[in-house]
């Protein structure tokens, strides 16, 4: 996980992942869905944001279907962070299985849109270099961060094979 | 002997499946899964490549339910491949239990009697609480979260806390369930549940059908919960019967009368009139009678939440003898083949189609956007589904409005929306629909 500055985008509470991932693109090639990812709320989102950038909402970030394009969506744009007051708990669990550092912060709503971000999610802390503030996260513990350190549940697996059902050899 | 830990209904569950006594609340447990499910969306089309790739394969393929219900009927070469790559991985991987176009998971799941009391079960799906309302806990999954279950048969949770929500009295007429759900979305807003677990209980839940209670379940993904669920009943057994499932499965399974919840929200259903929940979320609810000058051009009955047999029934009610109005549209896409079927035995469908209603395959269809009866610009829509968040059902400036099945009928009458007391009167309701 980079120690790189981003610029934050600020969006409210209840951020869907209709909003995230809309359904009428939910076919398409990710990079497509990807370029209409929070289109509803900012139209110039995807074209706007730079990878290494970072999302912040509101409460209960996230909320709505099991979709995980709604995480791989932000990935696949080159966010590098979300952070929110609170997350729904699918959405939390799709990013730690993805890869996407979820940080809860009950600062979050401080941060101001283009402010300058530098995140750490094993020590859990937020540098706010634009108001030259520092926030603290609520702790990811071990267990889910051995995940998101592994790149996501299936590396994470892929490293501890003996608990996987593999395929016969023949 | 230490004294026994008092546990809810989830905690009993998620105990058993991970081979314990008892668990406490916060813990973060790893877990085996009883049942997987999982649909054309989120399934095979993702997990198969996931499985490949690090070289697993399906750990039980008898634990496994695939269903396809999001892309059907195929409608563009996209969504046949979708279906057709459905169809291959379950052959190939055996799972007998695969419902191809026969209707929606969540109702699939519990007419074919997958779902069990005191079941620990996960879905590739947000509405998997579904199956709450027959004791068993089941929660959503996203893809990635469904191939690790796949391929190690487990998951991890955090033990949640349960908050109650007790409804007393009684509904009067021309009310349902998903009055109820909307008027607790009203108060306990999107989050209250902060990913809990939402138990229902009050006499006015005991008298819900089993369907009418798979309302209150599927709708705890609203509420923000993990799961909702129901204490196993008398009519909870009588459902599972019927369902043909070996009761040698289905035991007895409840939570112990001393544990302790983290909140109780107590309802009345005595006071309680049609609700509607207004753009862009399901918790911008208000009575009916505030929206009476909202005109629309779609009523939409579908979806896992609104389009079962007794949604069918409640829409036939209002629509008997009644035509839909003049440029208003009324979908109905039935939740499931065997409801169709059961509708058309009982004279439901011709009802529904001789007051101008235009029936749609069973399927997901325009709830999430992604099949037939999508909105355009500006278009408005009530529906009986369980989301109106923006541009869910099509264009991003459409706006959708959430109601019974008895408020989306006697808005399509109306061409506005309506309070569907107007329609039903006592004396007809205490008949019902044969
Ligand atoms: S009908 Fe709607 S809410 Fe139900 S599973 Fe399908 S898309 Fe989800």
């Amino acid at each position: 996980m980079s120690k790189t500055f981003g610029k934050a985008f600020v969006f409210g509470d209840n951020i869907t992942t209709d909003a995230l991932a809309p359904g009428a693109y939910m076919k398409a090639p990710l990079a497509e869905l990807a370029a209409h990812c929070l289109e509803s709320i900012d139209a110039d989102f995807a074209r706007d944001m730079k990878r290494g950038d970072i999302v912040v909402g509101g409460e209960n970030f996230g909320m709505g279907s099991s979709r995980e394009q709604a995480v791989m969506a932000l990935r696949e744009l080159g966010i590098g962070y979300v952070i929110a007051k609170s997350f729904a708990g699918l959405f939390f669990r799709n990013c730690i299985n993805l890869g996407l550092a979820p940080l809860m912060c009950v600062d979050a709503a401080k941060i101001n849109a283009g402010d300058e971000l530098c995140c750490d999610a094993g020590e859990g802390s937020i540098l706010n270099k634009t108001k030259n503030e520092c926030y603290a996260c609520e702790p990811i513990p071990p267990h889910l961060m051995a995940m998101l350190n592994d790149g996501g549940l299936l590396s994470h697996l892929v490293k501890r094979r003996a608990l996987i059902t593999t395929l016969p050899s023949n | 002997m230490l004294p026994r830990l008092a546990q809810t209904l989830a905690q009993k569950i998620i105990a058993r499946a991970a081979g314990r006594d008892s668990v406490r609340v916060g813990e973060l447990i790893v877990a085996k899964v009883d049942l997987a499910m999982m649909h054309d969306s989120g399934g095979p089309r993702r997990v198969a490549a996931m499985l490949a790739e690090i070289g697993a394969s399906v750990w039980d393929r008898n634990k496994v339910v695939v269903v396809t219900d999001h892309f059907v009927p195929a409608v563009d070469v996209d969504s046949a491949r979708i279906l057709k790559l459905t169809r291959d991985w379950v052959r190939i991987n055996q799972v007998d239990r695969f419902h191809d176009m026969q209707g929606i998971c969540h109702v699939v799941m519990t007419e074919n009697g997958h779902v069990r009391p005191g079941m620990f079960a996960v879905g590739g799906d947000s509405h998997s609480p579904t199956a709450g309302a027959f004791g068993a806990f089941m929660f959503g999954v996203g893809a990635t979260e469904m191939a690790g279950v796949l391929a190690t048969g487990e998951i991890w949770i955090k033990v949640p806390e349960t908050q109650l929500i007790r409804w007393q009295g009684k509904l009067g007429h021309a009310l349902s369930a998903k009055d109820m759900i909307l008027a607790t979305l009203k108060r306990l807003k999107l989050n209250t549940l902060k990913y809990g677990v939402a138990q229902y209980c009050g006499e006015a839940v005991t008298a819900l059908s089993m369907s009418d209670r798979m309302v209150l379940t599927n709708m705890a993904a609203e509420l923000g919960a993990q799961t909702g669920l129901i204490e196993p009943d008398a009519t909870t057994f009588a459902a599972l019967k019927n369902a043909d499932v070996d009761m040698q499965y289905a035991p007895e399974f409840h939570g112990d009368p001393d544990a302790t919840f983290l909140a109780t929200w107590d309802f009345d259903a005595n006071k309680l009139v049609p609700q509607v929940a207004a753009p862009h979320s399901p918790d911008n609810v208000d009575d009916v009678d505030r929206f009476q000058n909202v005109t629309i051009d779609q009523a939409y009955i579908g979806a896992c939440t609104g389009a079962k047999l007794n949604d069918l029934h409640m829409a036939a009610e209002v629509l008997k003898g009644r035509k839909v109005a003049r440029n208003i549209r009324l979908l109905i896409a039935p939740a499931s083949t065997r409801m169709t079927a059961a509708a058309a035995a009982d004279g439901t469908l011709a009802t529904l189609t001789a007051a101008g209603a235009i029936l749609l395959p069973s399927g997901c269809g325009a709830c999430a956007g992604y099949g037939a009866g999508i909105l355009a610009e500006d278009e408005v829509c009530i529906s009986s589904t369980a989301r109106n968040f923006k541009g869910r059902m099509g264009a991003a400036s459409s706006h959708v409005y959430l109601g019974s099945p008895y408020t989306v009928a006697a808005s399509a009458v109306t061409g506005r929306i309506t309070d569907p007391r107007e329609f039903i009167h006592v004396f007809h309701h205490a008949q019902a629909v044969a």
